[in-house]
């Protein structure tokens, strides 16, 4: 499904990807470890098209996606949901599901810029619905919802166009227990959908629980590479700090 | 936390079909604005009389359309403090174009108009390309466009505008002066463009969280550019009126605008820091200062008083925003 191949990235003389390769497949979940400084952003911000790589390749479904702009990045299937979300607080949960691709209305038979409102709306409840989340009201502004709502708002914008991949920035960093569970859970309906999840996080009881693959990052170079039921806790620790 | 109340979301979609927005704009500049209009009303028999109510919004108009640019631009949290400079500008041009050329009377219109859309094209270019924050290259371009204005004319206002140019400052078709009447059709527009398409809520969104927006595919740059540039177009249409209604293109026109232009805006409730902004608000913010101005001329009392009331107006909006957002914490 998504491929990168021999990715290296540097700002001005400092490498912080020196060649990085690895792929996953539909509905397969790929755990990305590392410790801060490893270059796990950056690499995600080269999936998104945030940044460009310096060389190497990265390819979507056997197309090559490098050099692409974020936005194009998304219409071809590839959705993250940052660590800091990227919400608009002053707007309301519709307008952020919707953010960078608002429906828009026809008016008569010209396409025009003009926002299809009830359109976006209803798709909005629909899928806060369907997440289960627990939101008061989708008219709400952002900024009036606590830090799991919003956690919801981000999801619901990353899986309302039908994503092949979707990249998760530390999703259960800022959460309760219980709405730990809940993001565990969708990663694992995600993969059941056939849909390609790469998940960043730091805590490794969830990364054991719900992926499939274990790519561990150190220094710009990927230092492992191994199934779930192959490796241990202890080993993942030891790659990410570099204790060999 | 309730839960999702899917039920009760059929009442609601049909309210906030009909206004967008609406959580964005500020009841309190509404009622301090109303009343005012009371206590002038009471304070002189003058001041509720259609002649005067359109000498208000006639007076309210060239602040009033600079300030729409203005709202745009605050916005999405940036500053522009060209316009004033940028009104002298192309105003001086649109004279130029037909007291100096000798080109027909309509040139004047898009010579002015494109005069400011074009400086605001290079501001938008310098800020997002350039990297330079935006505070700056509008100070800089206050600066050239004053002075540009000023070697285009050497020093001196160009006058004997041809009469149709006249009209568009001087004319009252129904008693209505054109000034006024651009003023609230703009707004209009403007009130469409900001609360009703992606190109006026992606100018929200940058103001609110750039970075988000680019991930989020929304192409910053170029929409920055357009923001300057509408601003930029705004001070074009002012400068054409009001080179229009003094029957000159004068370079000294329009110092210290863009800051009543701003003032304007903050009042009616527009967040200095971008991400939340109303062209309702701000035409409203502009009329308070518009009526302030007008009712204190009409009571004779000396004009150092209506700088002072502007003033506390102005900080007084901010307070009490802060203080209800503070209330809601």
């Amino acid at each position: 499904m998504l491929q990168i191949t021999d990715v290296k990235k540097n700002f001005g003389p400092v490498e912080v990807l020196r060649g990085v390769s690895f792929g996953l497949d539909a509905g397969e979940c790929v755990a990305l470890v590392g410790d801060n400084g490893a270059g796990k952003s950056t690499l995600m911000k080269i999936i998104t098209g945030v940044y460009t790589a310096s060389s190497g390749e990265v390819t979507l479904a056997d197309r090559s996606i490098t050099g692409t702009a974020p936005g194009e990045i998304r219409e071809l299937g590839i959705e993250m949901i940052y660590q800091s979300l990227e919400l608009a607080s002053q707007q309301d949960v519709t307008a952020n599901i919707f953010l960078g691709r608002e429906p828009t209305r026809k008016i008569m038979g010209f396409q025009t810029g003009v926002i299809d409102f009830k359109s976006a709306r209803a798709q909005a409840e629909e899928m806060i619905e369907q997440l289960g989340a627990r939101l008061p009201s989708v008219d709400i502004q952002v900024g009036n919802l606590s830090g799991g709502q919003q956690q919801s708002v981000a999801i619901a914008r990353a899986l309302t166009f039908s994503p092949k991949v979707v990249i998760m920035d530390e999703p259960t960093a800022a959460l309760a227990v219980r709405e730990i569970q809940h993001v565990l859970d969708l990663i694992k309906e995600l993969k059941s959908r056939g849909i390609a999840v790469i998940l960043i996080s730091h805590r490794l009881t969830d990364v054991f629980e719900v992926a499939d693959r274990i790519v561990a990052l150190r220094q710009g170079v990927v230092i492992a590479d191994e199934r779930t039921e192959d490796t241990t806790m202890q080993d993942v620790v030891a790659h990410i700090v570099g204790a060999h | 936390m309730t839960t999702a109340n899917s039920a009760s979301a059929g009442a609601s979609t049909k309210k906030t079909v009909v206004i967008r927005n609406k959580g964005a704009l500020r009841i309190e500049s509404l009622i301090v604005l109303a009343l005012l209009v009371v206590v002038m009303s009471f304070a002189s028999p003058f001041f509720f009389t259609l002649p005067n109510i359109f000498n208000v919004i006639l007076a309210t108009s060239t602040i009033g359309i600079l300030a729409l640019g203005a709202t745009f631009v605050i916005g999405s949290a940036g500053i522009d403090l060209s316009v004033g400079s940028l009104l002298a500008f192309a105003g001086v041009v649109g004279a130029f174009s037909v007291a100096a050329l000798g080109l027909p009377w309509w040139v004047a219109i898009f010579a002015a108009l494109a005069a400011g859309t074009f400086a605001g094209w290079i501001n938008g270019l310098v800020i997002t390309y350039g990297h330079v924050p935006a505070f700056v290259v509008t100070l800089g371009m206050m600066g050239v466009a004053r002075g540009v204005a000023l070697l285009i004319t050497d020093g001196q206002a160009i006058y004997g505008l041809p009469e149709p140019l006249i009209w568009l400052g001087q004319g009252r078709p129904f008693g209505i002066p054109v000034p006024a009447i651009v003023f609230l059709v703009m707004a209009v527009v403007l009130h469409l463009l900001l609360s009703y398409t992606r190109f006026g809520r992606h100018t929200l969104i940058i103001g609110d969280n750039e970075r988000g927006a680019r991930a989020m595919g929304v192409p910053v740059r170029s929409l920055r550019i357009k923001i300057y540039m509408l601003s930029g177009l705004m001070a074009g249409l002012a400068g054409l009126l009001t080179t229009a209604r003094v029957n000159a293109g004068d370079p000294t026109a329009g110092m210290t605008f863009e800051l009543s232009a701003i003032t304007a805006a903050i009042i009616g409730g527009t967040n200095l820091f971008g991400g939340r902004a109303t062209i309702l608000g701000t035409v409203i913010g502009a009329l308070i200062m518009g009526v302030l101005q007008n009712g204190l001329n009409l009571l004779a009392i000396p004009s150092f008083w209506q700088e002072i009331s502007i003033g506390v107006v102005l900080v007084a909006a901010v307070w009490l925003d802060q203080f209800a957002k503070r209330q809601k914490e």
